[in-house]
């Protein structure tokens, strides 16, 4: 039987392309804002486009903190995309305005500083060997669009984590986080359902470790 | 930073359909756009453009819907322009499953567009279409043009362009008129006079017609180079393009085949 994926539905994000490309690699693929239906599938993706501050507070309509925490709980994974990832991190700051973040892992989420931004395009990522995501798909590129990012991984060895992250990073002016793996909770910067063939390996190695 | 240059192709649809003719072999249907894209998709394009040139609002619905067979069949990022006049037409379009949407005559006529959809979608998704033609009574030298370069909007060019990127816009599609459609290359001058005025990407359009045009027109400070019927009627294959931009250090995107 396929594995379900939700898409949660809380206003922001290319819902579309996101529910296309789970269903592309085999996924029964559902957008939903319904709080048990996004606790029971089998994988979760938060979608994501667009400003930190409204992100937050569609996320907090549909109740999408409290989602991913009893996921975590239960260990079923959750993947973030774009704005997806970064409101999984403790705030992140726009036009000089700080807005909490879902705190899953500690870091701020701050301005790029680069000759051109946003950061739109294809560009490489540097997976560690530990990372399941980029199987296969370590050299390829990946499509990204953002003029904020994650640009310090401030978690130390003795946080008292179950599963150890494995931390992606790439560069833009200057190196920021471009994926994070840690235990059940994935989150990618750039935009795998847009990455073509790239992206669609990357969401099959995730879709693959759903049951 | 190894950001590769964009390469990308723009389809000029009309009711649902390309129009300008496509002329490749081994297509079904060539005016089916989700057909052109796939196979651009596997050609290695980097992003598509679709150019809305339906002239009634009652076709709008057909565009909605090619855009979302689009959004689901071929999965690289896709830009949407033509007639766009209102948040609620942005709304609609980013809903079916536009990656950006590119404002022109729209934002001429009430600049407060740009930042109202910036704010409201992201500076991400919104690009500014520039029409620019040379024309010396602008202090650049570039005036603004409207109904395909036929008519002076009575603005400087890249004026123009510094006040859309200060409004919120993410990217300026910069289309030379007095290049359209010459093959004589890029307008590197207006490229460079652009470049100097923003820091927000930019999409080289109108004149190319040999790699090397490509690879110029980058060199010149675009981001990314966008052409059209030479591509579609195979003068120019992506490949060529990407291979060039290669030779002279440009970092590119290789196309690749992962997922059967």
């Amino acid at each position: 039987m396929s594995p379900t994926v939700a898409v949660l539905d809380y206003g922001f994000g290319n819902v579309r392309s996101a529910l296309r490309a789970a269903e592309h690699v085999g996924a029964t693929a559902i957008l939903s804002s319904d709080f048990d239906t996004c606790l029971n599938a089998d994988g979760l993706i938060i979608p994501g486009v667009g400003a930190y501050a409204a992100c937050m507070q569609g996320i907090d309509r549909v109740r999408g903190g409290a989602i991913i925490d009893a996921r975590m709980v239960a260990s079923r994974p959750v993947l973030g995309i774009c704005v997806g990832m970064q409101i999984m991190f403790e705030q992140g700051i726009e036009h000089g305005i700080t807005t909490r973040g879902l705190g899953q892992w500690p870091g701020t989420v701050d301005q790029l500083v680069a000759p051109i931004v946003p950061h739109m395009g294809w560009n490489n990522v540097v997976p560690p060997d530990s990372s399941s995501l980029f199987a296969g798909v370590e050299s390829e590129l990946f499509y990204f669009v953002h003029s904020y990012a994650v640009q310090e991984w401030v978690m130390t060895d003795t946080d008292p984590y179950q599963h150890p992250p494995t931390v992606t990073w790439s560069d833009y002016g200057a190196p920021f986080i471009a994926a994070v793996e840690n235990g059940p909770l994935s989150a990618v910067q750039f935009h795998p359902e847009k990455s073509g063939e790239a992206g669609l390996t990357l969401i099959n190695n995730w879709v693959g470790t759903l049951t | 930073m190894t950001l590769a240059a964009r390469v990308i192709a723009c389809l000029d649809v009309d009711a649902g359909r390309v129009v300008k003719g496509v002329n490749f072999v081994d297509l079904v249907d060539a005016g089916d756009p989700i057909e052109l894209a796939s196979m651009y998709g596997a050609a290695g394009i980097d992003e598509l453009v679709f150019l809305d040139i339906t002239a009634s609002s009652s076709d709008r619905e057909t565009t909605l819907e090619l855009v979302r067979r689009s959004a689901d069949q071929v999965f690289i990022p896709v830009t949407v322009g033509g007639g766009i006049r209102s948040i609620e037409d942005i709304d609609a379009l980013l809903r079916a499953g536009a990656d950006k949407v590119s404002i022109n005559t729209a934002a001429i006529a009430r600049p407060e567009l740009l930042r109202e959809a910036a704010q409201r979608f992201g500076s991400q998704c919104i690009v500014l279409s520039l029409d620019a033609r040379r024309e010396s009574g602008q202090p650049s030298g570039f005036g603004v043009t409207t109904h395909g370069g036929r008519e002076s909007a009575g603005l400087d060019a890249v004026q123009w362009a510094q006040s859309a990127a200060d409004f919120g816009v993410g990217e300026i599609l910069l289309n030379s008129m007095d290049a359209d459609g010459t093959k004589a290359g890029f307008d590197l001058e207006l490229i460079k006079a652009v470049r100097g005025a923003v820091n927000i990407p930019i999409i080289a359009s109108g004149g190319a017609g040999v790699p090397s045009d490509f690879v110029a027109a980058i060199n010149a400070g675009a981001q990314a180079v966008l052409a059209a019927s030479i591509f579609h009627f195979g003068e120019v294959s992506i490949a060529q393009v990407k291979s060039a931009l290669k030779a002279d250090s440009i970092p590119v995107r290789e196309s690749t085949r992962l997922v059967s």
